[in-house]
């Protein structure tokens, strides 16, 4: 315990890390997967060919080699993110964070989008042939009969989905952003007869921001459920 | 819903229109591309140095051997230590005994809820830091045993709750106990429902194996990483190591579909509620 204790400031720097790659991930993730889902599902043919095959090769890809990609591969032809440096008090957001930022959101939004589409899937038929029936246009239709519902069904899965997120920003510790994981592992380096303490304290903060999340997503999809 | 339901039979005007999308789609996708292969061709990434590795002998055996083949080895060894770990807990879950139920549970919740890679640093340094290349292996082999067991647990648990409950019934009518139940009537129904949601958690578990990257494990990635830093080619070593993991994946999502449309026809697929509660109502693991 006292290795977690006397640097308590390290590992809460670390969670704050680990929160902000989630919370930035999370959101750009949903944005981009979103924006798949919509061309997955619309009529024109390229774009949806072209979104189904982002879809495919990123979900066959794992996380890892698309982090290395943005972290070390593309330096290499010039995509870097030195652009990025802001400092708040102990927390500096630098290009190594930018990269695992990008890569995370990269990865996430491929899933984000099967996510929205299962919530489209599940939206009955009769909703958007009534949507038709008035005389919506696609717009239309999406925007003001399907896509509402689809959301709400769909809060299942992309929590599930936010979740494995949270889990995976780990991954970006492996590649040097100073996150929980990373400082999980040096703390075992300096205190090798506490790895036992040091692995639990970790793993519950991990189990109890996941049952927070997916306690969130329960009572999302409690008060948006359809009648 | 498929996608047709969702707009009209296009008439003339939007027939012009959508084609005018598909112009302007498939110019913006081609500018993209084009630029990317031009950011590449300019940086010298085309340049037969850097891939010439890929087209040594020495260097396709090791990636396919050293690499491809030990990663799948890794992912096969966790397949089966999960699904064994999977019906264990699972069937523990399910059982009339408190005592067994709540440890399972409670097991499963834990290691869902758990990183692998925390799990897998944490193995690594209790067990195999000491053992070389074999205990870096069975460090990521072990953590991943214990994450996809605890997945498949579920999987299991929802595949048994989803045989019909008749089954149970007939089969307690005509005498059996609980073991023979779940052993020679239940079990086999549930193996049939689960096997395209066991294959997919192995793509799960291939693309989790390239985490021993970061216990230095052999396998595809280790292979990588020493030859771009032998000839300083991030950028070729990174698309052909993503190759050789899609190409792996994409077969083994086939197998999947092939096995579902053969035992499971195309019924729904198997709904398993998802980490920390939240019901799943599509087989989302990452």
């Amino acid at each position: 315990m006292d290795a977690v204790l006397d640097n308590l400031d390290a590992v809460v720097r670390a969670f704050t890390y680990t929160l902000l790659l989630f919370l930035i991930s999370g959101v750009l993730s949903l944005v981009l997967g979103t924006a798949l889902a919509a061309l997955r599902v619309g009529p024109v043919s390229v774009l949806r060919l072209a979104a189904s095959a982002y879809v495919t090769i990123v979900r066959n890809t794992p996380l890892l080699i698309v982090l290395i990609f943005f972290r070390i591969a593309a330096p290499k032809i010039g995509l870097n993110f030195n652009f990025v440096d802001v400092q708040f008090g102990d927390i500096r957001l630098n290009n190594l964070f930018t990269a695992c930022v990008v890569g995370l959101t990269v990865y996430t939004a491929a899933f984000v989008c099967e996510a929205i589409r299962s919530g489209i899937n599940a939206v009955q038929l009769g909703q958007a042939e009534a949507a038709r029936a008035i005389g919506l246009p696609f717009a239309g239709v999406m925007r003001e009969v399907v896509l509402p519902q689809a959301f709400r069904a769909s809060v299942p899965p992309l929590a599930s989905v936010q979740i494995a997120l949270l889990k995976n920003t780990t991954v970006a510790g492996a590649l040097g952003v100073f996150e929980a994981f990373a400082r999980m592992r040096s703390l075992n380096n300096d205190y090798a007869t506490q790895r036992i303490e040091i692995f639990l304290v970790f793993a519950f903060v991990f189990v109890v921001l996941v049952e927070v999340l997916s306690f969130i997503a329960n009572r999302l999809e409690r008060r948006w459920r359809i009648a | 819903m498929s996608a047709g339901v969702l707009f009209d039979a296009p008439g003339p005007r939007t027939v012009a229109r959508h084609r005018l999308y598909s112009i302007l789609g498939s110019v913006v996708l081609a500018v993209f591309v084009a630029l990317a292969l031009w950011r590449l061709y300019e940086r010298g990434q085309f340049e037969f140095d850097k891939w010439e590795p890929f087209l040594t002998p020495r260097y396709i055996t090791a990636l396919l051997v050293d690499g491809l083949l030990t990663t799948l080895q890794m992912a096969f060894s966790a397949v089966i230590g999960a699904v064994v770990l999977g019906v264990v807990l699972g069937v523990g879950k399910l059982s009339d005994h408190a005592l067994v139920r709540w440890p399972s549970w409670a097991i499963v919740e834990f290691f869902r809820a758990v990183p692998v890679l925390l799990l897998m640093i944490f193995i690594f340094y209790a067990y195999g830091i000491d053992r070389g290349d074999s205990g870096a292996y069975w460090s990521v082999v072990i953590a991943l045993v214990l994450y996809n067991g605890a997945v498949l647990a579920e999987v299991f648990r929802a595949g048994i709750l989803a045989v019909p409950q008749g089954q149970a019934e007939a089969a307690y009518a005509i005498g059996m106990r609980k073991t023979q139940v779940t052993n020679i009537v239940l079990l086999p129904q549930a193996v049939k429902i689960m096997i395209p949601a066991i294959i997919s958690q192995c793509v799960v578990a291939l693309k989790d194996t390239s985490l021993g990257y970061a216990v230095a494990a052999p396998g595809l990635t280790k292979v990588g990483q020493a030859i771009y830093q032998q000839f300083g080619n991030q950028v070729p070593t990174v698309f052909v190591l993503a190759a050789l993991y899609i190409a792996a994946n994409v077969a083994l999502t086939m197998i999947a579909n092939k096995v579902q449309k053969r035992f499971v026809g195309e019924k729904k697929v198997l709904q398993v509620s998802q980490v920390g509660g939240a019901d799943g109502r599509d087989r989302m693991h990452i």
